[in-house]
């Protein structure tokens, strides 16, 4: 009995010390949910874009995107074009997330008269919570028409030869709040090229990727070596970039340097002209507008 | 303090099933907020706040994940999580406190209560004290819970950069809305 009362005390003394802070908690833990949420992994990416390339950033359903996307001239065109400012190239696009996991674009570049337009699509989401998944996984189709005038019009000129094809597989993760990395092997097919010895097929292996400097500053870059220089000697030149996005209220400016002129995949991957280390750099900058125009959202839960 | 510990005696003096009955909770509650101004409609809801209530000493917790909050806008929810409140490092908010005038609620009985609360919201990061005004509606086997309060961002850490500073409001306005059932047959 008296004992009894000894462990009492003890045990009011004690709980007396028990912080009230774990009191507290224990009150919502009590009704915890067993297994946590799964939840889809956002933002790795400011933009759908990493720079030049895609990145694993889908637009939400129902959010058109107006990108207007400049690449001056060269820096080392010197003083009397301005470090290349004096011209710019230019790419406007329109995308439109039909859901959450299908996004479609059109654009039309400059460079070359080309008109573009692509499907994307995310087949797998890197999850975090109860069931996670490490990495997301979209892949593009795009399509590309060259408009510019037929060289020859005297020779028979198909409209095919006027398309080339792209086909891109993205893989990336976002590994902590500011460290995104990703991979996208691509296939161009060009169905006129210049000569009997050029493929038709060439390959790359594009890596992207973004360090978040503040919430609204990070830096980024993207780089698309072509694998055909290596298979089979041939000499194109590799599209690097890298750049800065920056983030104000419903805008995302990207500035970047680059050595392409090139907007879209055709173009980069195949008609990179510049070589960094000759200096061929051009500034440029893409700037992405959103509107929400519909209420999409199938997939948020 | 010491007003903790009776309640824990108290608590822990009565037989299990009677504990049980006690508490009230909540997993899908409702926090609705209007941070807007007459430049940008800025409103969320988060359909899945967690709550419960302890019917004997008016002991009132919640709790939301700021990733829940669901906007019309795809990239305003964008911006919320990744600019303002950061919700990769503080993924929940959390209120802890407890209903003043629980003594006047009759949990036996339909009936309509105003109350208040007292407590901390931890939010961004930051805790800190929040008195707010409530109504507790006891009703067939249920009650329903109404609490309304006001958030200064700048409290808790939250900045708007000059370029938004006028779209946002300094104030949010939080309204929250649920229906808590008892606990019983929950461990």
């Amino acid at each position: 009995m008296r004992l009894d009362g000894i462990a009492a005390i003890c045990l009011a003394s004690l709980l007396a010390f028990m912080p009230v802070r774990a009191q507290e908690l224990d009150l919502l833990s009590m009704i915890e949910p067993e297994e946590q949420p799964v939840e889809r992994v956002r933002n790795a990416f400011k933009a759908t874009r990493v720079i030049n390339g895609h990145s694993i950033e889908m637009l939400a359903g129902g959010v058109l995107d107006f990108r207007i996307l400049h690449r001056f001239g060269r820096l080392n065109d010197g003083s009397y074009e301005l470090f290349g400012l004096d011209q710019a190239s230019i790419r406007l696009g329109l995308d439109y997330g039909i859901n959450d996991w299908l996004t479609v674009g059109v654009g039309r570049s400059t460079f070359r008269k080309e008109i573009d337009g692509l499907v994307k699509a995310k087949l797998v989401w890197q999850t975090s919570g109860g069931k996670s998944f490490p990495f997301s996984v979209v892949a593009v189709e795009g399509i590309t028409m060259n408009t510019l005038k037929f060289a020859d019009p005297e020779r028979t000129n198909y409209f095919s030869s006027r398309l080339a094809y792209y086909h891109q597989l993205i893989i990336g993760r976002k590994f902590s709040d500011r460290i995104s990395f990703q991979l996208s092997p691509t296939m161009v097919h060009r169905n006129l090229v210049d000569s009997f010895s050029t493929r038709h097929d060439l390959f790359a292996l594009g890596a992207g990727g973004r360090i978040k400097i503040t919430n609204r500053l990070a830096f980024t870059f993207d780089f698309f070596p072509v694998l055909d220089n290596w298979i089979h000697d041939t000499d194109y030149n590799h599209p690097l970039s890298v750049g800065f996005d920056i983030e104000t209220g419903g805008h995302v400016f990207q500035l970047h340097f680059t050595n392409t002129r090139g907007m879209d995949e055709r173009a980069f991957i195949t008609d990179t002209e510049g070589r960094w280390s000759d200096g061929d750099i051009h500034f440029g900058f893409n700037i992405s507008r959103v509107f929400t125009l519909g209420h999409g959202k199938d997939g948020r839960k | 303090m010491s007003w903790g510990c009776i309640c824990l005696v108290l608590l822990l003096s009565l037989s299990a099933g009677a504990l049980a009955q006690d508490k009230y909770y909540t997993r899908n509650g409702k926090v609705f907020f209007n941070c807007g101004t007459s430049l940008e409609t800025i409103k969320a809801t988060n359909p899945g706040a967690s709550c419960v209530l302890v019917a004997a000493t008016g002991q009132f917790q919640a709790a939301v994940l700021m990733k829940s909050f669901e906007f019309d806008k795809d990239l305003m929810e964008q911006h919320f999580n990744e600019n303002y409140v950061e919700s990769d490092k503080f993924p929940k908010a959390v209120y802890a406190g407890h209903v003043v005038d629980i003594a006047a609620v009759d949990f036996t009985s339909p009936g309509r209560y105003d109350v208040g609360l007292k407590g901390k919201l931890t939010l961004h990061g930051v805790t800190r004290e929040v008195e707010a005004p409530g109504e507790i509606e006891v009703q067939d086997g249920k009650v329903l819970v109404k609490v309304s309060f006001r958030v200064r961002l700048e409290d808790y850490g939250i900045t708007r950069p000059g370029v938004v500073r006028d779209k946002i409001a300094e104030v949010a306005e939080v309204k929250v809305d649920m229906e808590l059932q008892p606990m019983a047959g929950r461990p």
